[in-house]
């Protein structure tokens, strides 16, 4: 099985979720966390280890110029406008580069091949006996998050039971973690930022295909707007963790609450079990 | 020689536009006889990269320079590449108040 935690609004406890639902099912099995959220991964300040660290390549065009005709057939077709053709010159902008490849397939003359450059990196650990976490971090200054996290989930592939933290936000890097998931939970707050981006995810999900479920986070108690728009949806408010000074210094010490207060365990293992649901996966 | 402003409209005196990339306008003016085109921006609201392509069309209309508030580096590292000069002009007066200043020699270059 296959779960993501995703949230639209940032700062709403993805990783908080997360890392208390794989460290509740350590106790039972084996788990895999894998942190997709690329650009700022911190998975791993819950579970520090020693770690394995693989680079993660991109192919990049580069133009022989000695075969170059200037012809602008590649910089006509870059919608990206990385590649820039002057009479006697081709200068190539990599920050620009989707890596599509396209240019080297458009130039008549074969004078553009693809090279490997470092877009990022993915690290692997073992901090706990069954838990296994692989988190993806962008290169600083490359913009491409998704074959980053692409290489991530990929280490991931053959693991039974794996929980996908993503970005937050709902644009590519979160489709991208969501693609090949069976369920989502999506972590919000009681505030209207929480509401209004919770709808952009909830809009997402949908479209992807990809069961979901919500958890509210710092409630206030005043969550009508939410549950409203929950029921009007047909998803399930999984679970509601309360605004709490205690857990958000636990979570500010880079503890966890399911270690710190085990009695929070019973709440992430029947959280669990709805996920397994809305996966269709019978636990 | 044509000298290339970016601007908000299509006249001379519509407001200069600081940005390069995404100007509204470009206006290209020969400024030996005072004749200008006026080239609405295909890219005013491209996604990325616009920099470099909007450089491309300067270039194909054989401007020699380039009088705007600010250039990025990529469309900046394109123009230096194709001898396009460029002046900085950003106190948000009109292409005709542009003019005047660069044919006073009073813009200062960037490089």
């Amino acid at each position: 099985m296959r779960l993501a935690v995703a949230s639209g609004k940032g700062g709403t406890g993805k990783t908080m979720v997360a890392a208390n639902l794989a460290f509740m099912l350590t106790q039972t099995e084996r788990v895999t966390l894998v942190d997709c959220d690329v650009e700022e991964p911190n998975l791993h300040l819950f579970f520090p280890a020693p770690a394995t660290t693989t680079e993660v390549t991109g192919p990049v065009p580069v133009v022989d110029e000695n075969t170059c005709q200037y012809c602008g057939l590649c910089e006509e077709f870059c919608q990206y406008g990385a590649m820039t053709v002057l009479r006697s010159r081709v200068l190539f902008f990599p920050e620009l580069c989707h890596s599509c490849g396209g240019c080297t397939l458009v130039c008549p003359n074969g004078a553009i091949h693809e090279e490997p450059k470092q877009i990022g990196t993915t690290t692997i650990s073992t901090p706990l006996p069954r838990l296994n976490l692989i988190s993806g971090m962008l290169k600083t200054g490359n913009p491409h998050a998704v074959p980053i996290i692409r290489a991530a989930k990929k280490l991931a592939a053959s693991d039974p039971l794996v929980i996908c933290d993503t970005a937050p936000g709902t644009s590519c890097p979160v489709v991208e973690t969501l693609d090949g998931c069976d369920a989502c939970i999506l972590v919000t707050e009681s505030t209207p930022f929480g509401l209004h981006d919770l709808q952009l995810a909830v809009d997402v999900t949908a479209r992807l295909g990809v069961p979901a479920g919500i958890i509210i986070n710092w409630s206030d108690g005043k969550d009508q707007a939410t549950i409203e728009f929950c029921m009007d949806h047909d998803l399930e408010v999984m679970m509601t963790i309360p605004f709490d000074r205690e857990i958000a210094a636990i979570q500010s010490r880079g503890e966890l609450l399911c270690r710190v207060r085990p009695e929070w365990q019973k709440a992430f293992a029947a959280l669990f079990v709805k996920c397994s649901t809305l996966a269709g996966v019978d636990r | 020689m044509k000298v290339c402003f970016t601007a908000k409209g299509a006249t001379l005196d519509s407001p200069s536009e600081d940005r390069f990339g995404r100007a509204p306008y470009f206006i290209i003016l020969e400024s030996e006889t005072g004749a200008f085109e006026a080239i609405q921006n295909p890219y005013a609201d491209g996604a990325g990269g616009v920099g470099p392509k909007a450089a491309q069309i300067l270039i194909a209309h054989d401007v020699k320079a380039l009088i705007s508030g600010q250039v990025g580096g990529n469309a900046r590292e394109v123009l230096a590449s194709a001898g396009i000069s460029m002046y900085t002009y950003r106190t948000g007066g009109s292409v005709k108040d542009a003019f005047d200043q660069f044919t006073k020699n009073s813009l200062v270059r960037s490089e």
